[in-house]
C-alpha cells in the first residue's frame, strides 16, 4: 500500500472550475440597471454555497439574511426589517471565523448602506425602480452611442463604405477611433459570456482601411444660421460636422496651425497616423466647414464679439494645459510637461533626446505616449516614475506593454520630492521617496513611505505627465460659469444665464476621451440647431444585413499584433497591424447581434436617427 | 425571390420575409402568443419557435428572415417539444381560472394551450398578485400577465403615451404603469387599446353591467340607454352574426328585452354635436380664430384627456362642445325628462360604446340651473352590452329591427359616420357648407378628407367654400397625433380644423369593441359605417327633423345660452396629470458613462 496519493481532482471539481471561469465571464458582462437587492441575494445565495458548515454565523446567519432580503424582494418586509438585517450583517462580520463569513456579510452590509433607497422603494412601494439599462452592451456604453452591431454586421459583408456611413452618423471620427479609440463599448460586450469580447475597435479600424475615401452626406438646405466654434479638436470639429450636415454655417476658430487638437498634438504619430487622421477631418471639411487659423480666445477675440457675430457660440478648447507637481525645481531647464512636450512633437519642434536619460512623472495614457515618444527621440534611458503599482496605473493595459517591450523602465512606487539641478539650473536628476502600497480606500490601494531614504534617479529631462487643466479666466471673465478648472454647463451642453453659448468635450469635463468628445459633440449639436429654432435629423440611409441565424459557437477572439519593438522604436510610423480580410470577417461573425436578440429587439436596440 | 423549404413544401417567397410569413403563405400557420404585426415582433414568448437544419438553436419566426435554402420544420419534435415546455411555463405563473374570466373561450393562451394538448403542468404555480384600483375605468390583473410586452409596445409605438413599461429585472421582471406611478396619477388616455391587443385577460374595462342591471332592476328609476354608432359595427363579432345581420334595430331589440325603459341612438346626438361643433367652427373660423392654430374636435375623450396631459397649452383649441355622449345624456335629464314628466335624479342614463375613455368622461358634472348629477350614470363598453345579451340568455338569432325611442329618433348618415376617423370632419363640412352659404353641398363632396394628400400619420385637405379656403386635418390614434401637434407648433403646417380621434381607425377601433386577438378590425367596421351612411336617407345633420324640433322646443339655437349651458363643456374644470416637462434641450449629457 502506498503511504500517500497524488492528489487528481475528480471530474464534478473540473467541471466546476470550468463553471467558475464561466461565471467570472459572465459578471464582466453584467449589464447596469439590475435591480440591486435581486443581485445582492444572488450574490449571498452562492456565498452561501462555498460556506464550510463548521461555524454558526456563516452557516446559519447568512440563510437568515437572505430569507430577509427574499422577504424585502417579495413585498412581505416592514422598515424595522433592516436594523435587523444590519445587526445581523455585522454579527457576522464580527465573529465569523473566516473570510468566507465575514465577506459575505460584508456584501450584503455593503449594499444595506449603498442602495438604502432602492430597499426603502421596494418595502415602502413594494415596487423595483430599476430598469434593464443596456439592452445592446456595447451601444449604451459608446458615449457617442455608434450602431456597433450595426456596423460590425456591415464589414462581416464587406460593407466597408456602408459601414464608415453608418458610423459617421454618430461619430465623424471613425478612422481615428479605429486607431485609439478607448473602446468602452467591449467592456461588457454579452460574447463575454461565450467567450470573451468582440474586438470591436479593431472592426472599425479594418472598416476605416479596407473602405477607402468615404464622402460625406450632402448637407440639408442652408438656414442661413451661422456658428462659432472655438477649438478644433474632435469635439468641435464634430459639432461642426453636424451642424454643417443640419444646414448652419460653422466657422471653427483653432489657435494652432493645423486642426485636431490633441488627436494631432498630443498623441503621437505611432499611435495614430497624421495621415489617417486628416482622413476623418478632410471628411468633415467637405461638407463645407469654414475654419479660422492662428486667432487665440481672449487675446485676438473675444466670447462676447463671437456671440454678437453669431447666431450660436460653442466653447470646445479641450484641457491643454498642464498641471504642476508642485516639487522644488520644478521650473528648471529640462523639466516640460507632457502636453507642451507632445506638442511640440506634433509641430515638428521635436527636441533631441539623444543619449539622454529621461524620466517621466504619472502613469496615465499621455505618460505612455511621452515615453514611447521619448525612446523614439533617441533618449538611452526612460524611465517612468510611478508613486503606486503597474497595477494602479490609469493607462491602457496593452499601452503599458508597448512602452516595457521598447525598453522603458518602470519605477513603480516612487513619490517625486524635488528636481536635482546644476549651476546653471538645468535638470540633472528627479529625486524620489520609496513608497509602500498600504491600505485600500475607497477602492483604491493607497500608498505611504517605507521610511527609506530618498533615491536619486539621473537624467536631464522630466516629463510631467499628472494631469492637465483648462485656460479658464477668460470664459470666466465673459460670464461662462468655471469651478474647478472645468466649465459647469447644464446636461444639455448649454447656460441657462447665456442662451446661445454652448461648452462641451474636455473642457467641461476634464481631460477624457475622444469617444466622449464626440458624444458631447452630437448632444450640444442637437440642441443648438434647436436652438437656433429647427429640428433637423442626422441619419445614415444605410440598410443594416438581417442577423445571422446560425448557432454562436465559441470561437477565440483576433487581437491586434504590433510590428517588432525593435523596429517600430526607430520611426514614428503606426505600430498597430491591421487584421487580415479573414480575420475581419471571423471577428465580426462572433458578434451576437444584441440589437435583435434580447431586450434590444423590444426595447432600446437600434436607433436610426437622432 | 428567396427558395425555402418550409415542413417539407418547397416555397419561394419575396427577400426579407419572415419565417412566419413565409409558412402562412404555403398555408402553414405557425402558433404564436406576443407577436403582433409591426408593433410587437420582439420573440418574447418563444411559441413561435421553428428548427432550421442543420442549426442546434431553435429561432423564432415572427422576427427572424428566411436566408436562401434554409430547411425549417415548424412542428419537428424538437419544436413541439420546446413550444409545450414553454406553454407550461406560462401557465405556471398564469391565474388560469377561466371560467372567471373576462376573456374566457377568447383567450390565446387558452387556445394555445389546448391546441398543444397541455393537461397538466408540471411546475408549481407562482402567481404575484398587485394591487390595483378597482374604481378606474382600466383593470389590470398582474396574475393574468404573461409579460408579452404587446400593451407597452401598443402604448409606445401606436399611441406614444407610454403608459406601460417593465419594471423590475431578472427573475421578478413585470409589466406596469412606468415610472412607478399609479394608474389614476399616470397620463393614461384611457384608449384602451392595450385591452384589445392583450391576449389573455389581464386587461380589461372595469364591468359596470350590474350598475345597469340596479338601475334596471329598480322599480323607481327610469332607463334611458343610447347605442354610439362604432358599436353596431362591431357587436355582431361576438355572436358570429354578419355585418348586415347585427343592425341597431336589433340592438335597439335586445336592450328592450334587457329591460331598458327607452333606447336610443347616439346617431341623434352626433347630429346635434354637428349643429353645435360645426356653429362653433363657422364662428372661429370667420373669426380669424383659426388662422393660427386649429379648432380641435372633442367628442373623442381619450384624445382630451392625451391632450390635457401633453399638450395642457393646447386646451383652449378644443371646440368647448360636449360629445355626442355627454350632450345626449344632457338632453336626456332635461328635455327628455321634462317630456314623460320625471324628475332628473330619478333617471339613469345608459351609454353604450365603443370606448373605455367614455367610463371616465361622464365623471363630467351636468349642471342644471343647479347641480344635477351627471349627463351619464353608466357607461358600458360595447363588450359589455354583448355580455349583457348573454346575461339574458337572448338568443341572437331571434331579434328584430325595431325603431329607437320618440321624440329623438331621428338620425342621419352624417351622424353614423362619427363612428369612424374623418366622420366627424366630413359631417362638420357638410354642415357648415350649409351654414355658410345656406344651401346643401353634394353630400359625397367632403368625402376626400378620408383619402387626400397624406403626410406622415394623418391627411389633410383644403376645401373652398365659397370664397372661403378651408384648411383640414384628420388623424387617428395618439402617435400620429402627437406628430401632427408637434408639426402645429413648429409652424410646419397650418390647419383650421382637425379632427382627432385617439384609437386607431377612429371609434370603430374603439378599446370598448370586441376583440378579436390578432385582427386589426377597424377598417372592415368603418366600410359598414360608410355603408350606412351611403344609403341613409338623410344625410345632413342638420336635417335630422329631431335635432330641429329640441331647437324649436327647447335648446333655440345653436350656441344660445341654454345650448351653452347643457351642450358645452369647460375643458379646465377637471384635472388630468400633467406629464413632466422635458429637461431642456433634445439631448442630454450622459454623465461619467
Amino acid at each position: 500500500m502506498s503511504r500517500l496519493e497524488i492528489p487528481m481532482p475528480n471530474r464534478a471539481q473540473v467541471v466546476v472550475e470550468q463553471l467558475y471561469k464561466d461565471l467570472e465571464r459572465r459578471i464582466e458582462a453584467s449589464p447596469s440597471g439590475l435591480c440591486p437587492i435581486d443581485m445582492s441575494k444572488a450574490f449571498l445565495e452562492l456565498c452561501h454555497a462555498q460556506t464550510c458548515g463548521k461555524c454558526v454565523p456563516c452557516r446559519v446567519g447568512l440563510r437568515q439574511l437572505k430569507n430577509m432580503i427574499s422577504d424585502v424582494l417579495n413585498g412581505r418586509a416592514s422598515m424595522e426589517i433592516l436594523d435587523e438585517m444590519k445587526e445581523t450583517a455585522l454579527s457576522i462580520m464580527e465573529s465569523a471565523d473566516c473570510a468566507i463569513g465575514y465577506e459575505a456579510a460584508n456584501m450584503v452590509y455593503k449594499g444595506l448602506i449603498g442602495f438604502h433607497d432602492e430597499y426603502v422603494a421596494h418595502i415602502e412601494l413594494g415596487r423595483c425602480n430599476c430598469n434593464y439599462q443596456q439592452p445592446v452592451p456595447c451601444v449604451s456604453l459608446c458615449p457617442a452611442g455608434v450602431d456597433i452591431p450595426g456596423y460590425i454586421a456591415l464589414v462581416r459583408e464587406g460593407r466597408y463604405k456602408d459601414a464608415i456611413r453608418l458610423i459617421r452618423k454618430d461619430n465623424p471620427f471613425p478612422t481615428t477611433c479605429g486607431f485609439i479609440c478607448e473602446h468602452p463599448c467591449e467592456a461588457r460586450c454579452r460574447r463575454n459570456m461565450v467567450d470573451d469580447a468582440v474586438n470591436i475597435r479593431g472592426l472599425k479600424r479594418m472598416a476605416a482601411d479596407l473602405a477607402g475615401k468615404v464622402e460625406p452626406p450632402a448637407c440639408q438646405p442652408s438656414t442661413g444660421k451661422r456658428v462659432a466654434i472655438v477649438g478644433g479638436g474632435p469635439g468641435g470639429l464634430s459639432t461642426a460636422y453636424y451642424l454643417q450636415l443640419m444646414g448652419h454655417q460653422v466657422v471653427v476658430y483653432e489657435m494652432l496651425p493645423r486642426l485636431g487638437g490633441m488627436l494631432r498634438y498630443g498623441i503621437p504619430n505611432y499611435r495614430l497616423p497624421k495621415d489617417r487622421l486628416d482622413d476623418d477631418i478632410n471628411a468633415i471639411l467637405e461638407t463645407g466647414v469654414q475654419v479660422k487659423y492662428g486667432l487665440r480666445i481672449g487675446i485676438d477675440i473675444t466670447i462676447n464679439e463671437l456671440r454678437e457675430q453669431y447666431d450660436a457660440v460653442l466653447i470646445t478648447i479641450g484641457a491643454s494645459t498642464d498641471k504642476k507637481l508642485g516639487v522644488e525645481g520644478e521650473d528648471a531647464d529640462g523639466v516640460i510637461s507632457a502636453v507642451q512636450f507632445l506638442r511640440d512633437v506634433g509641430k515638428g519642434n521635436a527636441v533631441d533626446l539623444k543619449g539622454q536619460e529621461v524620466c517621466v512623472v504619472g502613469g496615465g495614457n499621455v505618460s505612455m505616449d511621452a515615453v514611447r515618444t521619448a525612446v523614439r527621440l533617441g533618449a538611452k534611458k526612460v524611465t517612468i516614475v510611478y508613486r503606486r503599482r503597474v497595477a494602479d496605473m490609469t493607462a491602457l493595459r496593452d499601452e503599458i506593454d508597448g512602452a516595457v517591450a521598447e525598453g522603458v523602465e518602470v519605477a513603480t512606487l516612487r513619490a517625486p520630492v524635488r528636481i536635482e539641478t546644476d549651476n546653471d539650473y538645468s535638470a540633472r536628476g528627479l529625486w524620489v521617496r520609496p513608497q509602500m502600497i498600504s491600505s485600500i480606500k475607497n477602492g483604491r490601494a493607497s500608498v505611504k513611505d517605507t521610511g527609506e531614504a530618498d533615491l536619486l534617479i539621473p537624467c536631464t529631462t522630466v516629463i510631467v505627465a499628472i494631469g492637465q487643466d483648462i485656460e479658464s479666466q477668460h470664459f470666466a471673465d465673459a460670464g461662462v460659469p468655471v469651478s474647478r478648472g472645468v466649465i459647469q454647463t447644464g446636461r444639455h451642453g448649454g447656460f441657462d444665464l447665456l442662451p446661445g453659448v454652448f461648452a462641451g468635450g474636455d473642457c467641461a469635463t476634464g481631460p477624457a476621451t475622444v469617444i466622449r468628445a464626440i458624444g458631447a459633440a452630437k448632444v450640444i449639436a442637437a440642441n443648438i440647431d434647436e436652438y437656433l429654432g429647427f429640428h433637423h435629423v442626422i441619419q445614415s440611409g444605410v440598410d443594416v444585413p438581417s442577423p445571422d441565424l446560425s448557432d454562436r459557437n465559441p470561437c477565440g477572439r483576433v487581437n491586434m499584433t504590433e510590428r517588432e519593438a525593435c523596429q517600430r522604436v526607430c520611426d514614428f510610423d503606426g505600430v498597430e497591424l491591421p487584421m487580415s480580410e479573414a480575420e475581419c470577417k471571423q471577428e465580426a461573425s462572433r458578434c451576437l447581434r444584441c440589437d435583435h436578440f434580447g431586450y434590444g429587439i423590444f426595447k432600446g436596440g437600434r436607433n436610426t436617427v437622432w | 425571390m428567396v427558395k425555402l423549404m418550409i415542413d417539407q413544401k418547397a416555397i419561394e417567397v419575396p427577400e426579407g420575409s419572415t419565417i412566419m410569413e413565409a409558412a402562412e403563405n404555403a398555408g402553414i400557420p405557425i402558433p404564436r402568443l406576443c407577436f403582433l404585426k409591426d408593433i410587437n415582433e420582439i420573440g418574447a414568448c418563444r411559441v413561435c419557435v421553428v428548427e432550421i437544419e442543420g442549426r442546434e438553436k431553435l429561432v423564432t419566426s415572427c422576427n427572424n428572415e428566411v436566408e436562401d435554402g434554409m430547411i425549417i420544420y415548424t412542428n419537428s419534435p424538437k419544436v413541439r417539444r420546446n413550444r409545450k415546455k414553454t406553454v407550461e411555463m406560462i401557465l405556471s405563473q398564469h391565474n388560469s381560472n377561466c371560467v372567471t374570466c373576462a376573456r374566457n373561450r377568447n383567450c390565446s393562451l387558452q387556445t394555445i394551450t389546448r391546441d398543444l394538448n397541455i393537461l397538466e403542468v408540471p411546475y408549481g404555480k407562482e402567481l404575484m398578485p398587485l394591487p390595483w384600483n378597482k374604481d378606474f375605468p382600466l383593470i389590470r390583473d398582474n396574475d393574468k400577465c404573461i409579460k408579452c410586452m404587446r400593451c407597452i409596445s401598443v402604448c409606445d409605438k401606436v399611441q406614444g403615451v407610454s403608459v406601460w413599461d417593465v419594471e423590475g429585472t431578472g427573475s421578478r421582471t413585470g409589466v406596469y404603469v412606468s415610472g412607478n406611478r399609479k394608474i389614476e396619477e399616470s397620463d393614461c388616455a384611457l384608449c384602451g387599446q392595450c385591452i384589445t391587443h392583450c391576449p389573455v385577460g389581464a386587461l380589461r374595462e372595469r364591468d359596470d353591467t350590474e350598475k345597469a342591471w340596479w338601475a334596471i332592476e329598480n322599480r323607481k328609476k327610469v332607463t334611458v340607454v343610447q347605442v354610439a354608432p362604432a358599436v353596431r359595427a362591431a357587436w355582431g363579432e361576438a355572436f358570429g352574426l354578419s355585418r348586415e345581420e347585427a343592425t341597431m334595430g336589433k340592438i335597439a331589440d335586445a336592450l328592450k328585452k334587457i329591460g331598458f325603459d327607452y333606447v336610443f341612438d347616439t346617431v341623434f346626438s352626433a347630429d346635434l354635436t354637428i349643429m353645435e361643433e360645426g356653429s362653433e367652427f363657422v364662428e372661429r373660423f370667420q373669426k380669424g380664430d383659426t388662422r393660427q392654430m386649429p379648432m380641435f374636435t372633442s367628442c373623442c375623450p381619450g384624445w382630451v384627456r392625451f391632450v390635457k396631459s401633453q399638450y395642457p397649452h393646447l386646451v383652449s383649441r378644443l371646440s368647448t362642445a360636449k360629445s355626442p355622449q355627454q350632450m345626449f345624456g344632457a338632453v336626456m335629464k332635461t328635455y327628455f325628462a321634462k317630456k314623460i314628466g320625471v324628475a332628473p335624479e330619478d333617471m339613469v342614463t345608459v351609454s353604450v360604446m365603443p370606448c373605455v375613455a367614455k367610463k371616465g368622461e361622464r365623471n363630467m358634472e351636468l349642471f342644471y340651473e343647479e347641480y344635477a348629477g351627471h349627463d351619464v350614470d353608466v357607461v358600458l363598453t360595447t363588450r359589455e352590452l354583448t355580455r349583457m345579451i348573454r346575461m339574458a340568455h337572448i338568443d341572437p338569432g331571434t331579434l328584430k329591427d325595431i325603431p329607437c325611442d320618440d321624440p329623438m329618433a331621428d338620425g342621419t348618415g352624417a351622424g353614423v359616420i362619427f363612428g369612424a376617423t374623418g366622420g366627424v370632419m366630413e359631417a362638420a363640412l357638410r354642415s357648415a357648407y350649409y351654414l355658410i352659404t345656406g344651401e346643401n353641398p353634394d353630400a359625397d363632396a367632403f368625402c376626400g378628407v378620408r383619402s387626400t394628400r397624406e403626410q406622415p400619420g394623418w391627411k389633410e385637405a383644403e376645401y373652398h367654400i365659397r370664397d372661403l379656403t378651408v384648411r383640414t386635418a384628420v388623424v387617428n390614434g395618439l402617435g400620429n397625433t402627437r406628430k401632427l401637434l408637434d408639426a402645429l407648433e413648429r409652424g410646419e403646417v397650418r390647419y383650421d380644423f382637425v379632427e382627432v380621434m385617439a384609437c386607431p381607425g377612429g371609434c370603430v377601433g374603439g378599446g370598448g369593441q370586441p376583440i378579436r386577438d390578432g385582427c386589426e378590425l377597424a377598417a372592415e367596421r368603418d366600410r359598414s359605417l360608410r355603408a350606412l351612411d351611403e344609403t341613409a336617407p338623410v344625410r345632413f345633420s342638420h336635417e335630422n327633423k329631431d335635432v330641429q324640433r329640441l331647437y324649436d322646443e327647447f335648446m333655440e339655437k345653436p350656441l344660445s345660452h341654454r345650448a351653452h349651458m347643457l351642450l358645452h363643456t369647460d375643458h379646465m374644470a377637471w384635472e388630468m396629470p400633467v406629464q413632466q416637462a422635458n429637461i431642456k434641450g433634445r439631448l442630454t449629457c450622459q454623465d461619467n458613462r
